[in-house]
C-alpha cells in the first residue's frame, strides 16, 4: 500500500466526510458547463443531417438548396473526412462516406448563423440512398449469411488484444477455455441452462452532449466539450485527422452527468470537421434530447446463453457461456466490453471448468459504447439469476451457496489469475443481515407477496494495460495549494478526493487545497480517461506522488535551513516541524520565496511544484485461444446487494421496501461520497430493472423522449437504501482505495429479479421487469 | 421577424429586452441575459432543469414564451441568495451533498423553493411529489430529499 508518511498527531482528512469542493458553485448556478461558455457574435451553429434508414448506401448528397438558404455558411459531408476514428478499433468515419449503418448516422453537417436556420437547411440537403438489408439482431448478425456491415473489417486498425473476424459481422471474439467443461458435466449433480436478454438502454445524462469547435487559419483546433476524456478525444481526433496532438486543444468544464456516454469520442468530432470549414468561427453543436437517445452511445444489448453445474455439496464445477452483444453500427469502443465481459464471465465465483465465448456483433442499431458498469450489469443479470436457480435446484440457501463459491483472496479466477485479498464474503453477510435474510416478514396487504433476493458482483477497470494518470501540486504564497489533474469531475466527487489526498500527503489542512476545472489539455496533466471507476485509485496515486514530491522539496529546504537530517522533519497542519530540535516553520511564503541563507548570503529554495504520475505496469496479456494469463486486470471491486420487496398479485406492480448494498472499496477516502455513489447507482440500476429499454421497429428507435423512455423519478424511490462499506485494502491503492462508482448499479437488477422470484415464483429473464410481464406470468401460472 | 419589447423583473432587477415571437423564456434567460445557471436538459418540458419562478410559481422556462413574461417577476437560481447570504436550501444542498454533477441542481433548488414557500413543513411524500418533474440521474434523489427536509427544518 502506498501510504505516504502522514504525521501521527495531525487529523488526516482521509476517511472523513469532507464536503464536496464543487458543492457551493453548483448550488449557486455559478458552475460552468460547456453550453454556458460565451463565444460572442462570431459564434456559428451546427446541425446534423441523419440517415433515416438502419442500413443504406449513400449514392449522392446534394447540398445546393441548403447552401442557398440565407444564413447558411457551409455544409460538410463524408467527403470532408477521409480518416477513420475509434478507440480500440478504427471502424468509424466521422461523417458517413459511402454507407450509413444506423438510423441517425451523420451524413452531413450544416453550419449557419442560428440553430433554427441550420435545422431548416438540414431539411434541404438532398440525400439519395439505396436501402440495404439490415441486421437487427445479434444472433442473426453472427450468422455467416447475414448482410455484411463492414466489408473492410480486415483493413481497420485494431488494438492487439481485440480479435475481429473479417468476412463476418463479428468485430471481436473473446474466448475462455479453462479446464474441461464437457467432462465436468458428468460430475455435476445439478445443471441449469437459461437464456437471458438485456435491451439497449441509454445513459441519460441530464446535460445533453455538446461540442464547440474552432479552427484557426493555420490549423490549430480548439474544442470545448462536456467530456470524460479530453486527452483521449484529443488523441483520437488528431489520429483521425492525421495531425499532431499538440495541434488540438480540448477544454472541458464540468460535465453534467456522463455514465460513460461522454467517454471517448461520439459527436465531438463532427463539430471539429464543421469548424474546419469556417476557420475563425467557433461552431456550436448541441444535441437535442431526442438525438441524445440514439445518436451518441447506448448500452449494448445482450443475449446470454448460460449452462452451469454443481455437485450436490453445492460446489460449482462448470460453466459454459455464450454472449452475443448487440453492439450496434460501430464497435470502436464496444469491442472492449466484449473482452471485459469475457474475462469476467463467471462473475465473482471460483469455477474450475469454464468455456466462454463473447461475440461483439455489428448490427444496424445505435452505436454501443461504454456505460456505467461496462458490460457487468448486463452479464450479472443472467449470472446472478442462474446462480439462484442452481441453488434452488440443489435445495441450498442462496447466501450459503454464494459464500461457498464466491471468490476470496487466493482464489483462481476465470482467467487462471490469482485473486487479490477481497472482502466479498463480508459484503454478502452484511447485506443479507441488513434485510433480515432468512426471516419471513409479512407483506403489507393480503394480495401482496413479500420476497427477498440478493446478487453479488465484481468488476475490474477495463482499459488498456498501461492507462496512465498524472498530477501536479503547486503552492501559492499563503500556502494554499493548487492541485492540477486531468481526471474529470463528472459528479462522482473526483476533485474532492483529490483534495483530500493531496492535503493528507502534504500535511496541510484540506481547506487549503484547491482542485479546479476546466480541464484543458494544454495545461492539465495527462489522464487517460475518466472511466472505469479508476480515478480514486489511479489519479489518486498520481496526486499522492505529486504531493510527496512537493513535500520532499519542502523538507529538503528546511533540512538545509536548520542543518538537520531530513528524517527528523515532518509537515503537520501546514507547519514544517522538527521532531529533534522541536523547531517549526510555517509554510507560508517559504513555498514560493524560499528561505534566506544565514548572514544575508543569498537565498535557497524557490517556488514549489510537485509532480507525480502513475501507471500500472503489471497487467499481462491473455492467451487469445484460452483467455488465460497471470494477471488479467489491475484489481476487482466486489459487492453484494440484497433487496426486500413486495409484489401486488392483482397488478404485478413491484414495490421495493429496502435495498442493502455492501461494497469492498478498499478504503473509503470519503465515506459520505461512497454512500452517495451507492445510492445513485442503486436507483439507476432499479430504473433499468423496472422501466428502461430502447424500443425499435425495423431498426427505428421508437421511444426517444422522456415521456416514452421513462427513468426513475423522485416518486419511484419509496425505499430505504442501506449502504455498507467494507474495507479490505488494495495493495497499490492510495491508502488502500479502490473504485466504486460503477459497481453500485451492477447487481441491482438481478437482485430485484431474484426477489420477485422469491415473492411470487415468477422468473423474468428479459430485462426490464415490468408490472405487465409479472402480471401476465402470474395469470399464466394460475 | 417581429421583435417585441418586453419589460420584466428578474432576480429583483428590472430588465428590458427585445424578443421574437417564438423566443422562449429559457433562451431569453440563458442566451440574451447570459444567466446560465438555469439549464437546458431537453427544451421540451420534460426534465425540469430549466425551472424558474414566474410570479412565484415554478415553470419550465423552455415551455414559456418570452413575450408572456412582459410585466412579470422572474427568479432564477442566481436570485436565490439574498445580500450575499445563501438561501437555506442552498446551504443544505451543500451540507447534505444534494448535488453531484450539478446539472439538475438549479432546477431542483427552484422547485424546492416553490414548495417550501407554499408548504413550509412538507412530508416526505410531498417533497417527492413536488420534485417528480425534476429528473436527476446522479443522486438517486436520496440526498436531494434529505437536503430539502433539512432546509424545511431549518426554517425553510
Ligand atoms: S429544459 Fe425545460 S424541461 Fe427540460
Ligand atoms: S446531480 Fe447530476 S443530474 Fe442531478
Amino acid at each position: 500500500m502506498s501510504t505516504p508518511p502522514t504525521s501521527q498527531q495531525a487529523p488526516s482528512p482521509i476517511g472523513e466526510n469532507v464536503r464536496r469542493v464543487d458543492a457551493l458553485e453548483k448550488t449557486t448556478g455559478e458552475a460552468l458547463f460547456a453550453d454556458d461558455l460565451q463565444f460572442g457574435p462570431n459564434l456559428l451553429y451546427g446541425r446534423i443531417v441523419r440517415c433515416p434508414h438502419p442500413h443504406a448506401r449513400i449514392l449522392n448528397v446534394d447540398a445546393s438548396r441548403a447552401l442557398a438558404l440565407p444564413g447558411v455558411k457551409a455544409v460538410v459531408t463524408g467527403q470532408d473526412t477521409p480518416g477513420t476514428i475509434g478507440l480500440y478499433l478504427q471502424d468509424r468515419h466521422i461523417f458517413c462516406r459511402d454507407r450509413a449503418r444506423y438510423v441517425g448516422d451523420p451524413v452531413a453537417g450544416v453550419i449557419a448563423t442560428s440553430e433554427a436556420i441550420a435545422e431548416q437547411a438540414c431539411r434541404l440537403v438532398e440525400v439519395e440512398y439505396e436501402v440495404l438489408d439490415p441486421v437487427l439482431d445479434p444472433l442473426q448478425g453472427a450468422q455467416p449469411d447475414a448482410p455484411l456491415l463492414h466489408p473492410d473489417l480486415e483493413d481497420y486498425e485494431v488494438a492487439n488484444f481485440i480479435f475481429p473476424k473479417p468476412g463476418t459481422n463479428i468485430s471481436n471474439h473473446f474466448r475462455v477455455r479453462k479446464g474441461d467443461v464437457e467432462a465436468a458435466w458428468a460430475q455435476c449433480d445439478a445443471v441449469v441452462e437459461r437464456e437471458f436478454r438485456v435491451p439497449h438502454v441509454q445513459h441519460v445524462p441530464i446535460e445533453p452532449h455538446i461540442a464547440i469547435a474552432q479552427a484557426d487559419r493555420h490549423g490549430q483546433i480548439t474544442l470545448w466539450t462536456s467530456s470524460q476524456s479530453p486527452f483521449a478525444q484529443r488523441s483520437l481526433i488528431a489520429d483521425a485527422l492525421g495531425i499532431s496532438q499538440s495541434s488540438i486543444r480540448v477544454i472541458s468544464p464540468y460535465v453534467g452527468g456522463g455514465f460513460g456516454s461522454k467517454a471517448g469520442v461520439s459527436m465531438e468530432a463532427l463539430a471539429v470537421i464543421m469548424a474546419q470549414k469556417v476557420p475563425g468561427h467557433p461552431v456550436k453543436l448541441r444535441l437535442t434530447r431526442e438525438e441524445e437517445f440514439f445518436t451518441t452511445f447506448v448500452r449494448q444489448g445482450l443475449i446470454a446463453k448460460t449452462r452451469i453445474g454443481a455437485t450436490k455439496d453445492g460446489k460449482l464445477q462448470a460453466m459454459k457461456t455464450e454472449y452475443y452483444w448487440d453492439a450496434g453500427a460501430y464497435t470502436e469502443y464496444g469491442v472492449n466490453v466484449t473482452r471485459a465481459t469475457g474475462y469476467s464471465s463467471t462473475g465473482p465465483y471460483e469455477i474450475p471448468h469454464v468455456h466462454a465465448d463473447s461475440y461483439c456483433v455489428y448490427t444496424n442499431h445505435p452505436v454501443g459504447g461504454p456505460m456505467r458498469g461496462f458490460g457487468m450489469p448486463e452479464i450479472h443479470w443472467g449470472i446472478e439469476q442462474i446462480m439462484d436457480l442452481l441453488a434452488e435446484e440443489l435445495g441450498m440457501d442462496k447466501v450459503e451457496f454464494r459464500l461457498k463459491n464466491c471468490v476470496r483472496g487466493g482464489s483462481i479466477i476465470v482467467t487462471g489469475s490469482e485473486m487479490h485479498p477481497v472482502g466479498l464474503p463480508e459484503c454478502i453477510q452484511k447485506a443479507a443481515d441488513a434485510v433480515n435474510w432468512g426471516t419471513d416478514e409479512p407483506a403489507s396487504a393480503p394480495h401482496k407477496r413479500r420476497g427477498k433476493g440478493l446478487a453479488i458482483m465484481w468488476k475490474a477497470p477495463a482499459m488498456p494495460p498501461n492507462a496512465g494518470s498524472s498530477a501536479s501540486v503547486r503552492f501559492n504564497e499563503d500556502a494554499t495549494v493548487t492541485v492540477s489533474v486531468g481526471g474529470q469531475e463528472i459528479g462522482q466527487g473526483a476533485f474532492t478526493v483529490a483534495a483530500q489526498m493531496a492535503a493528507a500527503a502534504l500535511g496541510v489542512p484540506v481547506d487549503w487545497v484547491r482542485v479546479h476545472g476546466p480541464l484543458d489539455t494544454r495545461y492539465s496533466p495527462y489522464e487517460w480517461q475518466t472511466v472505469a471507476s479508476r480515478l480514486t485509485w489511479s489519479m489518486g496515486n498520481a496526486v499522492v506522488a505529486a504531493a510527496n514530491n512537493a513535500r520532499r522539496q519542502i523538507l529538503e529546504l528546511a533540512a538545509e535551513h536548520w542543518d538537520e537530517a531530513i528524517e527528523n522533519l515532518d509537515i503537520q497542519d501546514g507547519m514544517v516541524i522538527s521532531y529533534k530540535s522541536e523547531q517549526s516553520l510555517p509554510l507560508q511564503n517559504m513555498v514560493v520565496y524560499g528561505l534566506p541563507k544565514p548572514d544575508d548570503q543569498g537565498w535557497r529554495g524557490g517556488p514549489v511544484i510537485g509532480h507525480g504520475s502513475f501507471m500500472p505496469t503489471y497487467v499481462t496479456g491473455l492467451d487469445p485461444e484460452t483467455g488465460q494469463g497471470p494477471r488479467s486486470v489491475v484489481h476487482y471491486t466486489t459487492g453484494c446487494q440484497a433487496v426486500d420487496l413486495e409484489v401486488d398479485t392483482l397488478t404485478g406492480q413491484i414495490t421495493i421496501l429496502r435495498v442493502a448494498a455492501a461494497y469492498d472499496v478498499g478504503k473509503a477516502i470519503n465515506p459520505d461520497q461512497v454512500r452517495a455513489q451507492i445510492e445513485g447507482g442503486v436507483v439507476q440500476g432499479a430504473s433499468t430493472a423496472f422501466f428502461e429499454g430502447l424500443a425499435f421497429k425495423d431498426g427505428v428507435p421508437q421511444n426517444t423522449s422522456f415521456v416514452d423512455y421513462r427513468i426513475a423519478t423522485s416518486v419511484d424511490i419509496p425505499y430505504e437504501i442501506i449502504s455498507i462499506i467494507v474495507e479490505v485494502p488494495q495493495d497499490d491503492g492510495p491508502w488502500g482505495a479502490r473504485g466504486v462508482g460503477e459497481h453500485s448499479m451492477v447487481p441491482t437488477a438481478p437482485a430485484i429479479a431474484n426477489a420477485v422470484a422469491a415473492a411470487v415464483g415468477v422468473r423474468i429473464l428479459d430485462m426490464p421487469i415490468t408490472a405487465e410481464k409479472v402480471y401476465l406470468a402470474l395469470e399464466e401460472g394460475e | 421577424m417581429a421583435a417585441h419589447q418586453i419589460t420584466f423583473t428578474i432576480n429583483g432587477g428590472q430588465e428590458t429586452a427585445l424578443v421574437t415571437s417564438h423566443t422562449t423564456l429559457l433562451s431569453l434567460i440563458r442566451e440574451q441575459l447570459g444567466l446560465t445557471g438555469t439549464k437546458n436538459g431537453c427544451a421540451t418540458g420534460e426534465c425540469g432543469a430549466c425551472t424558474v419562478l414566474l410570479n412565484g410559481e415554478p415553470v419550465n422556462a423552455c415551455m414559456v414564451l418570452a413575450v408572456e413574461v412582459d410585466g412579470a417577476e422572474i427568479v432564477t437560481v442566481e436570485g436565490l441568495a439574498q445580500d450575499g447570504q445563501l438561501d437555506v436550501l442552498q446551504q443544505m444542498f451543500v451540507e447534505h451533498t444534494g448535488t453531484q454533477c450539478g446539472f439538475c441542481t438549479p432546477g431542483v433548488l427552484i422547485m424546492a423553493r416553490a414548495l417550501l414557500d407554499r408548504n413550509p413543513n412538507p412530508s416526505d411524500d410531498e417533497i417527492k411529489d413536488a420534485l417528480r418533474g425534476n429528473l436527476c440521474r446522479c443522486t438517486g434523489y436520496v440526498r436531494i430529499i434529505e437536503a430539502v427536509k433539512a432546509a424545511a427544518k431549518a426554517g425553510g
